[in-house]
């Protein structure tokens, strides 16, 4: 599988990083190559084998419904690069 | 008396108790050490003046004869673990300023052992990487060189400056995590010890994510038993992570019994391909030799889908951490790109265009494809597919031995810049330590003998879930036979 | 009932399937242990799990996976002993993580139905396709600041249920109804408030028509849809705009939509290109759910009676019509307080007091049930006291006027106010002799034959006992004395 600038670009806007366009070819080579790579896998016979899901076999563990967690405006603001008035902020969403 | 920094966990346990020295004395060399050997970049924060109030806490907890199986000992914590109160960066320009209001499960529970922590150390970015260079906060150096020559090499990766720290005798010991084998490689690059715990040995809380189903912290030692100390400290049951295993963390050190009389060794086929480095291919003979002279029955194993694990690896892992490093956008913590921002997503993309590097930016971009529509059942599904089958591998070859020996890296540690610029090459670093991080199984690196340039090399022992402790005594066994005491070139004799 | 669009080039069909995101009731959070309570200061009922803070993980809210199997059940749905949480990525303001916790190939319930009760007392049976958990997001303010969004956490990770139906109704009375009756049955189930204006249940609404007897056309999702009037002008709205579309030759782009109250309209938020690439995959910090037979059937075992059952049993057990039945089972509370008028009482008559005179009352007093200021208790005495002939019904009515004012007992209200019906004989032919003698002319029609003009001295005997007269017992008199 090769990719084109388009679909570099595109698949940065998904990931929402921004890649200058001088970048994009060299960037297109290098994730083509990588999936050059991976696309061995399509050698091996995965019929009837089921996904992975969890290296671990157990079954997840519940917690109790009970408050013990929050009340911590202060903390949870604490290293916002602008918070005002008790909020994060980000730049106006017009919807 | 040995030098101070020259101390094992087990030793320097000794000295506190009888009072050779304090607490504060081992710490304070240590900070010495470490602020000597600043040309190896292998802390990116140093945080020495509460190393010495922990030290002098383990200096009255050791009085008072309360003291936990780390008091007092100095170690480096990798800075992927999150420290209330003290810059976290996971080696990122997006995590500038970000100092945590919580505190990992590990290194609050080494806290509780006792350990001092020396600093945060330095790692690949998002531990992403094999060689410690794509760090934004610049590459470690092996304190470790070729004889003869001056360049520098690099400590492998991700915990590259964690193992740089303990070779080079700036810590004791120093916590790693491993997700395609970011202990492993970095302690056989390092000629350190390396454990890789079972996945769900030890909590992920509060370790920065890269690979979910991968991710496993453990110890990075200079010694076996230092290892089975420190591992005793670090694990255990956490409630707060999901993944957690809830079984019981048994006495590590008492399964060192140097005795492996009866025990299977596997040796498997596929982990000698064409074309591997016949020194590596070498040492791993003499690690067989070795464990064959100890009384150890030795086999061959296969594992037929070894050649797949890297492939698969290089989908699953960028996949979650796609997902995972989606939380760094710039709005709760962290860098935020202001200029000529007009818009959500301009800040998004500035912000995380500018904070991740070209290592990280490229696998975000591979999971992310993997994952798109129409893209998923080639690339992700089949890898968690072909993952099942890597994993079954294991459990038939665990049918008929109970440990398995491979090398833990293809070659020893090369030049810093020389792979940077190839990353399938880089990747092939990680080629013996992935398959069993895919089956999350523990593997063990031990130093063994040095190449004909005079760098270490390693051995990796690979066990069942949960069994760390024959991992640790065939490796001990084995640490005992090659008898590997080398310093490298930065200790000095 | 059927609900066509006569558009000019024939008629066209509605398809209506809706997604309702329904808020769990639990102390705290699904994966954190933040409290869930409603309207703290900002961002304080956040845990840094809620607020995506790195190395945070999730683990699973037990009560949130026993509301879901419990709805489930209430939905006589298929539970599955075995589900998965999926990442649903993508970037927004309040969502920290830059993915929701949900539930994508393999949900926690499976298939159910959801049995309408329409207006003109039929019943319409809707699939339920699935019912799955998962994470809210947090809460964006676009106005509180000129240049900026101010993002309060406090919502995040809050356990919502996305219940989706299949695409089975054909009305906007029909998709008022479904959500009315899934309201219903949440509430019976204690697993939702069901409060739409507090936004504890929100609606997608999907939409397309169609000719009738042809295949599905694009349909176009309209997004958080906060009251049931409004989605049912949502659809009315939006099916029209398809029609129009098609007839003028043009065609229906699949798109997400937002409904415009102050407008009644809908208009485009993002189109098909735009559309999000979620890139599910099973969250790696969680492991499948699973659970047994047993944790199941116990929570079977403490199931209330639900709605559908409830109205079957006060068809058959009190004689209500179908239409009195679900009226009264719309709410728990509602049938509880008939349930207790109709005790040992005729149902009949006690559903007539509840669902016409107790209702219009608290409907103008704007008040619910649990308000009532009269008790199940006190309305029942009411009746008694007709039944014993102590009050004539239209006594009763006055009575009842003046226990939803004071609140009184109906025996207190009767004897302070002497509003006693008299039967006593001696007092009647008292009221009926003078009513006679006032009025001879009008004795003499009736005895020349005009036997209607009895109601009219039946009417000035009553007036002339305050309405407290036995009517029946004033028109034995009355045709006794003027017939003989
Ligand atoms: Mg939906
Ligand atoms: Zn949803």
């Amino acid at each position: 599988m090769s990719l084109d600038n388009t679909t570099v670009r595109n698949i940065a806007f998904l990931a929402r990083i921004d890649v200058p366009e001088a970048e994009l070819p060299g960037l297109a080579d290098e994730l083509s190559a990588i999936l050059g790579f991976v696309e061995q896998l399509g050698e091996v016979d995965t019929k009837g084998v089921e996904p992975m899901t969890s290296v671990t076999e157990m079954a997840l563990r519940w917690r109790e419904d009970a408050i013990t967690d929050g009340g911590q405006q202060d903390k949870v603001l604490a290293n916002a690069p602008d918070a005002v008035e008790g909020y994060f902020t980000v730049p106006k969403v017009v919807e | 008396m040995s030098k101070l920094t020259d101390l094992t966990i087990t030793q320097a346990r000794e000295g506190l108790t009888k009072g050779d020295f304090t607490a504060r004395e081992l710490t304070q060399a240590h900070i010495d050490a470490m602020e000597a050997h600043r040309g190896l970049n292998a802390f990116i924060t140093e945080t020495p003046d509460r190393a010495l109030e922990q030290a002098d806490a383990a200096d009255v907890a050791i009085k008072s004869g309360d003291a936990g199986a780390m008091a007092g000992v100095p170690i480096g914590m990798k800075d992927l673990f999150c420290t209330e109160g003290v810059l976290t960066t996971a080696a990122s320009h997006i995590l500038d300023g970000f100092t945590p209001p919580y505190e990992s499960t590990v290194s609050a529970n080494l806290k509780k052992a006792g350990a001092v922590t020396l600093g945060k150390t330095n790692l690949d970015e998002f531990a992403m990487g094999s060689s410690n260079e794509t760090s934004y906060y610049g590459p470690v150096k092996n304190p470790w060189k070729k004889q003869g020559d001056d360049a520098d090499m690099v400590p492998g990766g991700s915990s590259g400056g964690s193992a740089a720290a303990v070779a080079g005798r700036l810590a004791i010991a120093a916590t790693g995590t491993d997700t395609g084998g970011s202990i492993r490689q970095p302690a056989a690059f390092t000629g350190i010890v390396g454990l890789k715990p079972t996945y769900g040995r030890c909590s992920r809380y509060g370790i920065v994510a890269f690979a979910s189903s991968l991710d496993q912290a453990g110890p990075m030692t200079r010694t076996v038993r230092d290892a089975a100390i420190m591992l005793g400290a670090m694990a255990g049951f956490d409630p707060k992570d999901s993944t957690s295993a809830n079984v019981p963390v048994p006495d590590f050190e008492a399964a060192l019994t140097g005795d492996i009389r009866g025990k299977t060794v596997g040796i498997p086929a596929e982990y000698r391909p064409d074309g591997l480095n016949a020194e590596v291919q070498a040492v791993w003979d003499k690690g067989v030799q070795m464990l064959k002279d100890a009384g150890a029955t030795v086999v061959d194993i296969s594992l037929p889908h070894t050649k797949y694990a890297l492939p698969t690896y290089y989908i699953v892992a960028p996949a979650e951490a796609s997902s995972n490093l989606a939380r760094y956008d710039g709005v709760r913590f962290g860098l935020r790109v202001t200029d000529g921002v007009r818009s959500l997503d301009d800040m998004y993309m500035k912000t995380r265009g500018e904070g991740f590097g070209k290592e990280v930016r490229r696998r975000v971009l591979i999971g992310t494809y993997a994952l798109s529509a129409g893209y998923y059942d080639a690339y992700y599904l089949k890898a968690q597919k072909v993952r099942t089958l890597i994993a079954q591998d294991f459990k038939k070859a665990f049918e008929t031995c109970d440990v398995i020996l491979t090398p833990t890296a293809p070659s020893a540690a090369f030049p810093v810049g020389a792979e940077v610029d190839d990353p399938i090459t880089m990747y092939l670093n990680d080629v013996f330590t992935v398959p069993t991080s895919l089956a999350g199984l523990p593997g063990l690196s031990v130093p063994v003998d040095l190449d004909k340039d005079g760098l270490p090399m390693g051995l990796q022992l690979i066990g069942r879930p949960f069994d760390e402790e024959t991992v640790l005594q065939v490796g001990d066994v084995m640490e005992k036979a090659a008898g590997f005491t080398h310093k490298p070139a930065s200790v000095g004799a | 009932m059927s609900y066509v669009i006569q558009g000019e080039t024939g008629d066209w069909e509605v398809v209506i399937g809706l997604e309702v995101h329904a808020q769990v009731i639990s102390e705290a959070k699904l994966f954190s242990g933040a409290s869930t309570k409603f309207g703290a200061e900002p961002n304080d009922q956040v845990s840094f799990v809620d607020a995506g803070f790195p190395g945070m993980l999730p683990v699973i809210n037990e009560k949130a996976v026993e509301q879901a199997v419990r709805t489930g059940l209430g939905l006589k749905a298929q539970i599955n002993h075995r589900s998965v949480f999926a990442r649903k990525n993508y970037f927004y303001a309040d969502l920290p993580q830059g993915y929701q916790i949900s539930q994508y190939e393999l949900p926690i319930v499976g298939h159910g139905t959801i049995i309408l009760d329409m207006p003109d007392g039929s019943t319409r049976e809707v699939g339920i396709e699935r019912l799955h958990l998962e994470q809210d997001a947090g809460k964006s303010m676009h106005d509180q600041h000129p240049a900026k969004t101010f993002v309060d956490l406090n919502r995040s990770g809050v356990a919502l249920m996305e219940i989706v139906s299949k695409p089975d109704m054909r009305t906007p009375e029909e998709a008022g109804a479904y959500l009315r009756k899934l309201r219903a049955i949440l509430r019976y189930l204690g697993t939702c408030d069901g409060n739409m204006e507090e936004g504890s249940m929100r609606c997608d609404v999907n939409v397309s028509v169609r000719r009738p007897d042809e295949g599905f056309r694009t349909r176009c999702e309209i997004k958080n849809v906060n009251s049931v009037r409004f989605v049912m002008q949502a659809i009315e709205y939006e099916a029209k705009r398809h029609v129009e579309v098609y007839e003028s030759g043009g065609k229906i782009e699949q798109e997400t939509r937002l409904f415009d109250p102050s407008k009644g309209e809908t208009r485009s938020l993002r189109t098909k290109e735009n559309a999000h690439d979620y890139r599910y995959f099973p969250d790696p910090d969680l492991l499948p759910l699973e659970f047994d037979d047993a944790f199941v059937d116990g929570i079977r075992a403490t199931l209330p009676e639900l709605p559908d059952e409830k109205k079957q049993r006060f068809i058959s057990d009190y004689g209500l019509s179908p239409y009195d039945a679900t009226v009264l089972v719309f709410d728990k509370e509602s049938a509880a307080y008939f349930e207790q008028v109709a005790e040992g009482r005729d149902g009949k008559a006690a559903a007539n007091w509840v669902t016409t005179n107790l209702f219009g009352a608290l409907n103008k007093l704007g008040k619910d049930i649990g308000e009532s200021p009269v008790s199940a208790k006190q309305l029942g005495q009411l009746i008694d006291l007709i039944s014993d002939g102590t009050l004539s019904g239209r006594l009763a009515k006055e009575v009842f006027e003046i226990m939803i004012e004071t609140g009184d007992d109906p025996a207190k209200i009767v004897d302070e106010r002497g509003m006693k019906q008299v039967t006593d004989t001696g007092a009647i032919e008292k009221a009926v002799d003078e009513v006679i003698a006032a009025n001879p002319d009008k004795v003499a029609e009736v005895q020349g034959g005009k036997e209607k003009l009895l109601g009219w001295f039946t009417g000035q005997v009553m007036k002339a006992t305050q309405g407290k007269a036995n009517p029946q017992a004033v028109n034995d008199v009355l045709k006794k004395k003027i017939l003989g």
